[in-house]
């Protein structure tokens, strides 16, 4: 209980009982009880979820490996698709299972993970590449990578010792932003060359060799890497289950009572932090050869960020959430990008996630209410901005076919000042009214809101998509803490009171 | 690097002599009360709800581009008809206003639903406002950086505002500009005014009294809610002020200026002790000196790491900053 200054002594008051939000913990249960009503859960979602929980771990890894392993031969056809949705996606499961174990297994607020896959990325660019004239093998290069990043992120960890959580993520935070700035501005000389390149990084990196066996193209690339993930999965989930992994969980639960029961608590923080950034080393060398570069630019925090994204979205201390975390925000990701071999398929992601939120409203007439209201409000609008400034108001196209879409939101022919930015911010202000109302209010409120939804999206976020992916994350962590704190496949957290 | 840094340093030191240690005193000074009133905004949070308002670099960042807007509404800077004085207590009051209401929203949005959730939870939903925001300045700006045209210092505008902010007068030979004692005065005037709000009226003992122990507050009879908005309302308002002050004195803003200040506000309010206000002030005027010597002698480049080694280096030694209280733990 070191979150409120109570005095010993004085009982707690006793606890209300949880007002209509759920995210309260609930105060007296244990896990098991905690996730109970995710267990009896009934219907097609709840056999889903048995068969998941019944399913022992080794064969959903396997499968994976199965099913990641057959990709290339039938959905990832060409060679752009197999290195944005599936290296890509593996590339964040090995960002996600790192970061996992400090955030997810050990509950320390780690900012600073983009550094050590910096730091892992830098070792093997200096190492293997003609920037220093060193070509040294992977074998021995990414070892190097891996004990480079877990040197700093012991000495972190060291400091963690005395730290409570929230200074150990500024600190941590201050230490990612050094390593940028490090990299980026100040870049030391050393042997008549800046260290780490400056701002164009370290180009031409040597690709994966082991043993003389060089790993080159996008696909012995692609199965490399589903061999390094599922190892490095299966090593982590080891360390979970072990005495290790239960004193993290128990450290990360209640630290005082870990440390009264004699475990090292702040030994365990510095192994949780070796470990995440041994694997950090491991990846981030592997995305430096996969690259061909070591840019500084690109560990900063937005790529943090993403990551965080990744293994809140799947569920802290989950493995397989990462994985799912990372399918998940990758393909949405690569779907989101300005140029896609798939140029349609980012509204129909939009629209049918939209879809699928408002279907899974209880009970099923408020999720009736709102589709209608949307419609209709469309339509209305539609008519009444049609009858009043004609079609210099609703003459616009939108982008990518879909030219039915233009009968029913409100696409400008050319642009008008700032209608775009006015657009954005009654967006905004009308999601904050929304998540104030209350019972049918906002039910009725929420039919118009996602009308305007569709239409900041035609007129203005479809056309910026990599500011919309972040507005996105930023967006979803929000809404995730606020709805399901545990993540999809996380387990729900309780406090023991 | 062809010496080692410690002769560079004193080189540098040597080269730029009393003229040049005392404009570095000035900036340091200057830039200092900035962070110190945003600083104000982490700790009062900080001190309330334990949260770590990562947001709030992002509200100072909302509250120069209001500013901004007001300025470009009465027709930018170069307008020569509007009386100017009005016009930037304008821009204060609009900026002022408008950033408070975003930290309200902010925190009913994304705080309020998490009081009693686990430690990390509002954390992340923190991280989650910071990218919203930032991200959607991006948006509306198109990533520009905007000018506070003819404010500019240095600026070689024809405007009326100009001449006004960047006349510049001496003392013993040290050249000040209105500007910088513009927001010197401005923000010691509203430091002044958040003393006394918290330490002399009714409202500021509720605060003072929630922070200490929220559910002896509400048994109190104490509105906890409405304290911690208000709580939220004053911090952003403050946040504001210092966004419309940066923008007159820099003379530009871009969406990236809430994280770059955030982050050195955050480390004024923990050097100065999280949680007090009095810290707070102290810790962002030594911040910003640290950061404009570390500039002026060590070089641009390495001042943002000087900083924040200072900060991990006072964590480590003494965790609870300068004027913080001793955390203790209890069972």
């Amino acid at each position: 209980m070191s979150d409120t200054p109570d005095t010993p002594g004085v009982p707690e008051p006793p606890p209300e009982p949880p007002a209509e939000t759920e995210s309260g913990p609930k105060v007296g249960v244990d896990s098991w009880v905690a996730s109970h009503e995710g267990r009896t859960q009934r219907g097609p979602l709840g056999w889903l979820a048995h068969g998941w929980e019944s399913t022992p771990d080794w064969i959903k890894l396997l499968a994976f490996v199965a099913i990641a392993a057959s990709l290339p031969y039938w959905l990832l056809r060409s060679e752009g698709d197999l290195f944005n949705f599936g290296l890509y996606t593996l590339l964040f499961v090995g960002f996600g299972l790192g970061l996992n174990v400090v955030v997810g297994y050990a509950g320390l607020l780690d900012l600073g993970y983009v550094a050590f896959l910096g730091i892992g990325s830098y070792t093997y660019a200096l190492l293997s590449s003609p920037y220093y004239g060193i070509h040294w093998p992977a074998e021995a290069v990414i070892p190097i990578a891996m004990l480079a990043a877990t040197i700093p992120a012991a000495i972190l960890g060291f400091s963690a010792r005395r730290l409570l959580g929230d200074y150990l993520a500024i600190v941590t935070l201050f230490f990612a932003e050094a390593f940028v700035v490090f990299t980026n501005v100040a870049n030391p000389v050393l042997f008549g060359k800046g260290l780490t390149g400056g701002a164009n990084g370290i180009p031409q990196v040597d690709p994966l060799t082991f043993f003389g066996y060089k790993i080159s193209s996008t696909k012995q690339e692609y199965f490399f890497l589903i061999g390094a993930v599922a190892v490095v999965a299966g090593a982590l989930y080891l360390a979970n289950q072990s005495r290790t992994g239960r004193a993290w969980r128990a450290s990360r639960e209640d630290p005082l009572a870990a440390e009264v029961m004699s475990m090292p608590v702040n030994r365990l923080k510095i192994l949780a932090f070796i470990f995440s950034s041994a694997v950090a080393g491991l990846f981030g060398a592997i995305f430096a050869a996969i690259l061909t570069a070591a840019v500084s630019t690109q560990f900063g925090i937005p790529f943090l960020i993403t990551i965080y994204a990744v293994i809140i979205l799947g569920g802290l201390g989950s493995i397989a959430g990462v994985f799912v975390g990372a399918i998940l925000i990758n393909c949405t990701f690569v779907f989101l990008e300005p140029q896609t071999d798939h140029p349609g398929f980012k509204r129909w992601l939009f629209y049918g996630a939209i879809i699928v939120l408002v279907a899974l409203l209880k009970p099923w007439y408020k999720a009736v209410v709102v589709f209608v209201g949307t419609i209709a409000t469309g339509f209305v609008a539609h008519a009444v901005v049609q009858a009043w400034g004609g079609s210099a108001w609703t003459g616009g196209k939108t982008i990518n076919g879909a030219s039915w879409l233009s009968h029913w939101v409100i696409i400008p022919k050319t642009s008008h000042g700032n209608f775009d930015n006015i657009l954005y911010i009654g967006l905004v202000v009308a999601m904050v009214v929304v998540m104030m109302l209350k019972g049918w209010w906002r039910i009725i409120a929420l039919g118009p809101t996602l009308y305007l939804t569709a239409v900041v999206w035609e007129n203005v976020l479809s056309e910026n998509p990599g500011v919309t992916a972040l507005i996105l994350f930023g967006a979803m962590l929000v809404g995730l803490m606020i709805k399901r704190p545990q993540g999809l496949l996380g387990q729900a957290r309780v406090e023991i009171v | 690097m062809h010496h080692l840094l410690v002769f560079n340093i004193i080189d540098q030191i040597r080269t730029l002599g009393w003229p040049g240690f005392w404009s570095l005193l000035r900036n340091g000074i200057v830039s200092g009360s900035l962070l110190a009133l945003i600083a104000l905004g982490y700790t009062m949070v900080y001190g309330i709800l334990q949260l770590l308002n990562f947001a709030h670099g992002d509200i100072y960042m909302v509250g120069a581009f209001i500013g901004y807007g007001v300025l470009q509404a009465f027709g930018g800077a170069e307008m020569a008809s509007f009386p100017i004085v009005p016009l930037i207590i304008i821009m204060f009051a609009v900026a002022m206003v408008g950033s408070g209401v975003l930290g309200v929203a902010i925190e009913r949005v994304a705080y309020k639903p998490l009081r009693n959730a686990p430690r990390i939870a509002p954390l992340i939903s923190a991280l989650g406002v910071l990218f919203f925001l930032e991200s959607s300045v991006q948006l509306l700006t198109n990533s520009a950086h905007v000018l506070y045209e003819g404010v500019y210092l240095g600026g070689n505008y024809p405007s009326t505002f100009g001449p006004l902010l960047n006349s510049v007068f001496t003392v013993d030979g040290i050249p000040f500009t209105t500007v910088d004692t513009l927001v010197v005065l401005a923000a010691v005037a509203l430091m002044v005014m958040l003393v006394w709000l918290v330490y002399r009226t009714r409202f500021g003992k509720a605060m003072r009294a929630v922070a200490f122990d929220r559910e002896a507050a509400a048994m109190m009879g104490i509105d906890v809610d409405r304290v911690i908005s208000m709580t939220f309302f004053i911090g952003s308002v403050l946040a504001g002020a210092a966004g419309v002050m940066y923008g007159l004195y820099i003379g530009d803003t871009s969406f990236t200026l809430g994280f770059q200040y955030g982050l050195l506000a955050f480390t004024a309010a923990v050097v100065g002790g999280i949680g007090s206000i009095p810290g707070a002030m102290l810790g962002g005027l030594l911040v910003g000196l640290f950061q404009n010597f570390a500039t002026g002698y060590v070089g641009g480049q390495w001042s943002d790491i000087v900083v924040f080694g200072i900060l991990i280096g006072f964590l480590i030694i003494r965790p609870n900053g300068i004027l913080g209280s001793k955390a203790i733990q209890k069972v």
